[in-house]
């Protein structure tokens, strides 16, 4: 499984070596957020609102001052004044001024657990106790968590600078209604009237979180000359360094971020929440500052994903040919607005061709924390229903649901929901192997249903700096901005070898921080190895390029009569012709003849191509308790092309996993008084082992012609379709669908036994 | 902040003197609840006592044709005990459901009873065993039965100064079964919306001669059910005792809506896994007889 | 402060301390000693990143005062390795890509070895029960549970009688 193997004409790509970071990480030599100290580091708190939604009044932190080992306190009124500007920031674009106010209030506390002071002290637990002496005196006020109920003409507002976008006119009245978003084409009245089966229903869910073992953490340093590093974790060290400037209102060029390793993410480590306070506290106190989020603050006050209320209506002709689709959802924004329900509708149904769509969905503040990205951001939740709607035509037209899938699924040439014609996608592909898949024709056991659903992730390119340069024995170092939190350096190392001809062993990739490469955006849509990618096969292609000239030089022949082959220049005309230079010589000659071989790539990577999947999910069902077993699990994705195998697979089976959690028993759960109840890994019910099986993994190639390799992303799709993919097997096995997640088994035995 | 001693009392007179003279003052044998609600701000007690270098206090012992189990032991210490896990598995399953076998490797049966929540796992199966414990305190030591420890979610019957020395079960016979089930929503690491432990005996016709059944996290505390056990004994576990128990079952349940599940499910599940538990601890009791 | 002094062996060599009466083993471990390969993820006894060896049997140091380590022993995921020779567990996780982020790998290494030191031929059921209390977010504990059971298998052989 593990050896090296020749595929496609490749010699290094499509193989699963060890990645270079692996050492470290299986003997705890890795530093993560919290590992990372700094001399003469103070230690921070922060105060949290225990109110959903109060005015602050006054803030008295002189007790806390007051205590000794106290070094600093601040409070949002130690943020500049700032001005409106979004910032776009891989799947999420942010207003700055919400950034601040969400790292730190300043007139409202807006959900429980919001930050409202931070103090530095010299031992966590006078920290803690400092934090615990500050004095706030709110005035509660009315708090909304629903998202119907605070669209009601009475609710409680958030904030009265927000007006509706996307409707127009300008709507005159603040609302909570942060985003109105509509598309679609053709007449979807007429065609459902006219249409063989209609199916409608409402579905709905409460907002999930991302469920990153690691807590947030950071340690920052602001010298008195104003410049200033931060050490943390995240997914993106240049995000950090520009949400962070621009909340305290600095240069980039003063901050300087070192990433450490980050112990997941999967969308919610793209912004800031502690940065930006670290260094406030770090000035006042003129000393390094640590600030880390307990498992507790994770849940209250990082950002979730949104719930949904979904409403869809769906009609196919007597032939299973589907002729109309409207979808209209709402999404939890939050606290502040988010912009996730641009892909939801995007990608609601995209993935078939319906001539009549009408797609509307809804931004909604709530007094929650702020929504923020989670794996293919806005789509899980709106292709739960939509897929779940297919599966109900399928069952009332008798046809196969793959059969249904195939019959209406759109093809390379198709336009996209945007109307943009689809690239070279491989959507029928995956629906092809999961028919031939034996899983799919498998027999099931008693009380066992077989769902099935398919969905698709737009996935992404973007701005990237990679360099590549050699040592003076011929070694490869590669080094990008781009945080690895899932074999990524791996990935990088095979693809500058493959370039260069060389072995995967002599190729070394590191992550270096935003004073020693050029900008990187995230680690997120699915893009590193795609964008990323590219930049790091630019500057290797730019090294071999640079390896041929200098050998055409040493050996005086002209560059057109050298070529590259096996890690070596060899030539092919003239005097010389025959002799071959390896590149360990080159790179050792080359230092004092032209200089070092080097090369760095700086690309706004364009051509990614959205990713498909099919899932296949066994469940069986314990119809006296409710208990939903999932039995057996196929992820079936177009990749275009697998790098490293073992990491697009990883990518498959832990999205599968976060998705089975999401459709089983994952949910945040708000008492009425609007703190939240459970906010640890007790209560949020994430998979452990022995709630599932082997996630078996099909990986289907339909290379990208706009990557070198054939990449497409992989990260983000394996989360869309699971949700679905297990209701539709529940309601297989059950007979009965249900519509609301989690399917929990009190749920489930409810839906089972109306009668009570 | 209130500084909290650490101390490690090597005999029982010690810990009694620790703990009475310090009414805050908290045992601590695997810690798995006490650290917890400590780090969270629930409670700061002004001095920790820790139990575990008390001699005697961690081990299963032989007592006559009973068990001793140390208030210090560890839930997975009962399983690797043979004679124990053969006469009361239903106690020692019960015992090693309470959260991962990292957390099992520390917490204790004593805990899982003093720390009063209604949710309890071992605490169904140890009062339908009819266990008992024995109680240090400033005036020396009693015995009482389990189920008189809980007297609401959180507190104990425990005057100040007590604390639990050991655990004790009674002597096994031909025809005993025991045995405990729990509802929880994944498979592992979750607190039981419904616990049911049933503890038979039945004679050589197969007929119940006695029965005790004991919920958990349907009321208050821990309940022991007697009318379910009235409703199996003198059967033959016919379809009319198992109407009997699920009845008594239902009736005895006063769950709340709670994150972890709701009344009706509550309900439900007791019924169920009542019936359930009882046919697991029939076969037991088969087999034995 | 009233700190307590300590005496313990950590991965085979005697180490002393200081702690607050309150402080977690893992709170010394990471902050006070430096080994930070065991890591916070919950400090409530639900995710395992934490796992240590303790007197021999795996534990949450979350979930342990340091001051319960007097006179005991310690093993964390800095002592699984014998030198630079990495124990088979941890080589069977690189070998099968059974990590992403890393952050988890510790705990599971720890627990993993703990089972293997006492069943050395794990059903895939009993890896994955063994395992509940670690949790993982990347991976869907499929390369996990396959890395365990191929460093059970490749730790019988290495026991099997020359």
């Amino acid at each position: 499984m593990n050896a090296p193997q020749k595929q496609d004409g490749f010699q290094v790509v499509g193989t699963r070596p060890v990645r270079p970071d692996g050492v470290d990480k299986v003997t705890g030599k890795a530093l993560y957020g919290t590992d990372f100290k700094a001399p003469g580091m103070l230690q921070g708190a922060v105060l949290r609102s225990p109110h959903p939604h109060a005015r602050i009044r006054a803030i008295d932190t002189r007790k806390a001052e007051a205590l000794p080992g106290v070094k600093a306190v601040v409070t949002g009124r130690d943020f500049p004044s700032l001005q409106s500007l979004i910032m776009a920031v891989g799947e999420s674009a942010s207003d700055i001024v919400h950034v601040a106010r969400n790292c730190l209030a300043l007139d409202k506390v807006l959900y429980e657990g919001h930050a409202v002071a931070a103090v530095a002290a010299t031992s966590p637990e006078i920290a803690r106790e400092a934090a615990a002496l500050i004095e706030v005196d709110y005035e509660v006020l009315p708090h909304v968590l629903g998202l119907e109920e605070a669209l009601a003409d009475d609710a409680p507002l958030l904030h009265d600078d927000v007006f509706t976008k996307g409707v127009s006119p300008r709507p005159d009245k603040p609302s909570n209604a942060s985003m109105r978003v509509e598309m679609g084409k053709g007449d979807v009245d007429a065609a459902l009237a006219g249409a063989a089966v209609v199916v409608s229903g409402r579905y709905t869910m409460e907002p999930v979180h991302q469920g990153y073992i690691e807590p947030h953490a950071c340690v920052a340093s602001w010298n008195a000359d104003g410049q200033a590093q931060i050490w943390c974790s995240s997914q993106g060290h240049f995000a950090i360094r520009s949400l962070t400037a621009s909340t305290l209102g600095i240069p980039q060029a003063d901050i300087r971020v070192t990433p450490l390793e980050i112990g997941g993410g999967f969308g919610g480590k793209t912004t800031v929440y502690l940065e930006p306070v670290a260094m406030l506290l770090s000035r006042k106190a003129g000393r390094p500052v640590r600030l880390a989020m307990s498992r507790e603050d994770v849940f209250r006050a990082s950002g979730p994903a949104p719930g949904a209320v979904i409403d869809v209506r769906i009609g196919a002709d007597a032939d299973g040919m589907l002729v109309a689709a409207e979808v209209d959802f709402k999404y939890h924004s939050g606290a502040y607005p988010a912009i996730t329900a641009h892909s939801g509708v995007s990608s609601a149904v995209g993935h078939y061709r319906i001539a009549n769509t009408r797609l509307i969905g809804w931004e909604v503040l709530c007094n929650r924390p702020a929504t923020k990205a989670y794996r293919a951001p806005g789509a899980p939740q709106v292709n739960f229903a939509v897929e779940s709607a297919i599966d109900e035509i399928a069952g009332k037209l008798g046809m196969d649901p793959l059969e249904l899938r195939l019959k209406n699924a759109v093809a390379p040439g198709d336009p996209q929901t945007s109307g943009v014609p689809f690239g070279m996608i491989g959507w029928i592909e995956c629906l092809e192997a999961a028919r031939a898949h034996p899983h799919w024709s498998a027999p099931l056991g008693p009380n066992q249903g077989r769902g099935v659903a398919g969905g698709y992730w737009g996935n992404y390119g973007g701005p990237s700096t990679a360099s590549v340069s050699l040592g003076e024995d011929g070694s490869v170092l590669v080094t990008t901005g781009s945080p690895d939190i899932g074999g990524s350096r791996a990935a990088m190392a095979i693809m500058a070898a493959e370039v260069l001809e060389v072995p995967y062993e002599k190729v070394r990739c590191t992550i270096a921080d935003t004073a020693s490469i050029g900008f990187s955006m995230v680690t997120g849509g699915s893009r590193v190895t795609f964008a990323t990618g590219k930049a790091v096969v630019d500057a290797a292609n730019m090294v071999k390029d640079t390896l041929r000239e200098r050998a055409a030089r040493m050996w005086g022949v002209a560059a057109a009569d050298v070529e590259w082959r096996d890690g070596a220049a060899h030539c092919t005309g003239g005097d010389k012709a025959g002799e071959s230079m390896a590149i360990g010589t080159i790179a050792a000659r080359a230092i004092f003849a032209g200089g070092p071989v080097s090369a760095e790539a700086a690309i706004n990577a364009a051509g990614w191509l959205p990713g498909f999947g099919v899932h296949i999910c066994d469940t069986e069902v314990d119809a006296e308790t409710g208990q939903v077993r999932v039995v057996r699990y196929t992820a079936i994705q177009d990749v275009g092309r697998a790098i490293h195998p073992d990491y697009v697979e990883g990518q498959m089976q832990g999205g599968a996993v976060q998705g089975i959690g999401w459709a089983l028993n994952e949910t945040y759960i708000y008492n009425a008084q609007g703190k939240l109840d459970n906010p640890g890994f007790l209560d949020y019910r994430m998979p452990v082992a022995s709630d599932v099986p082997m996630i078996d993994t099909v990986m289907v190639e339909v290379p990208n012609p706009d990557h070198p390799f054939g990449v497409k992303g992989v990260g983000e799709v394996p989360i869309v379709p699971p949700l679905a993919a297990v209701a539709n097997a529940v309601a297989r096995a059950t007979g009965v669908r249900m519509h609301d997640l989690p399917l929990s088994p009190d749920r489930v035995y409810a839906a089972l036994h109306p009668e009570g | 902040m209130t500084a909290t001693a650490y101390h490690a009392p090597e005999t029982i007179e010690q810990a009694v003197a620790l703990l009475a003279g310090n009414p805050s003052a908290r045992p601590l044998s695997g810690g798995t609840d006490l650290i917890v609600q400590m780090r969270s701000g629930r409670i700061a007690p002004a001095a920790v006592i820790d139990l575990k270098r008390i001699a005697g206090l961690s081990g299963v012992r032989r007592v006559g044709d009973g068990f001793a189990i140390g208030a210090a032991t560890p839930c997975t210490a009962l399983k690797d005990h043979a004679e124990l896990a053969a006469a009361w598995p239903g106690v020692v399953e019960a015992a090693n459901l309470i959260g991962s076998v990292q957390v099992r490797n520390r917490a204790t049966m004593a805990g899982n009873l003093c720390n009063a929540s209604p949710a309890a796992d071992s605490v169904p199966a140890l009062v339908a065993a009819n266990a008992t414990c024995l109680i240090a305190g400033p005036d020396g030591q009693r015995e009482v039965p389990v189920a008189a420890i809980p007297q609401a979610p959180g507190r104990t019957s425990l005057a100040p100064g007590e604390f639990l020395v050991e655990i004790r079960l009674p002597a096994r016979g031909v025809g005993d079964g025991d045995a405990y089930l729990r509802s929880i929503p994944r498979t592992e690491m979750d607190i039981a919306v419904v616990g049911a432990g049933a503890n038979l005996t039945v004679d050589a016709e197969g007929r119940c001669t006695a029965a005790r059944i004991a919920l958990g996290a349907v009321a208050p505390t821990v309940v022991l059910v007697a009318d379910a056990g009235a409703a199996l004994v003198g059967s033959r576990f016919d379809d009319a005792a198992f109407a009997a128990l699920a009845e008594a079952v239902k009736a005895a349940c006063h769950p709340i809506d709670d994150k972890r599940g709701t009344i009706a499910y509550r309900k439900a599940m007791a019924a169920v896994l009542a019936r359930r538990v009882v046919l697991t601890a029939l076969k037991r009791a088969g087999a034995a007889a | 402060m009233n700190k307590l002094h300590i005496s313990t062996i950590i991965n085979g060599d005697a180490q002393e301390f200081l702690c607050d009466p309150t402080a977690t083993l893992l709170d010394v471990l990471r902050d006070g000693i430096g080994l930070t390969g065991t890591k916070e993820g919950c400090a409530s006894g639900d995710c395992g990143a934490c796992t240590v060896v303790l007197d021999g049997q795996m534990v949450c140091s979350c979930l342990v005062l340091a001051a319960e380590a007097q006179g005991r022993t310690v093993a964390t995921i800095e002592g699984v390795a014998e030198g630079a020779m990495l124990h088979p567990v941890q080589r069977q996780f690189l070998e099968h890509g059974a990590l992403q982020c890393g952050f988890c790998t510790p705990g599971f290494i720890v627990a993993a070895k703990a089972l293997l030191d006492r069943n050395p031929n794990p059903t895939e059921t009993e890896i994955r029960y063994w395992l509940a209390g670690n949790l993982c977010r990347c991976t869907g504990y499929d390369k996990i549970v396959r890395a365990v059971m191929d460093a059970a298998a490749e730790l019988r052989q290495e026991r099997m009688p020359a």
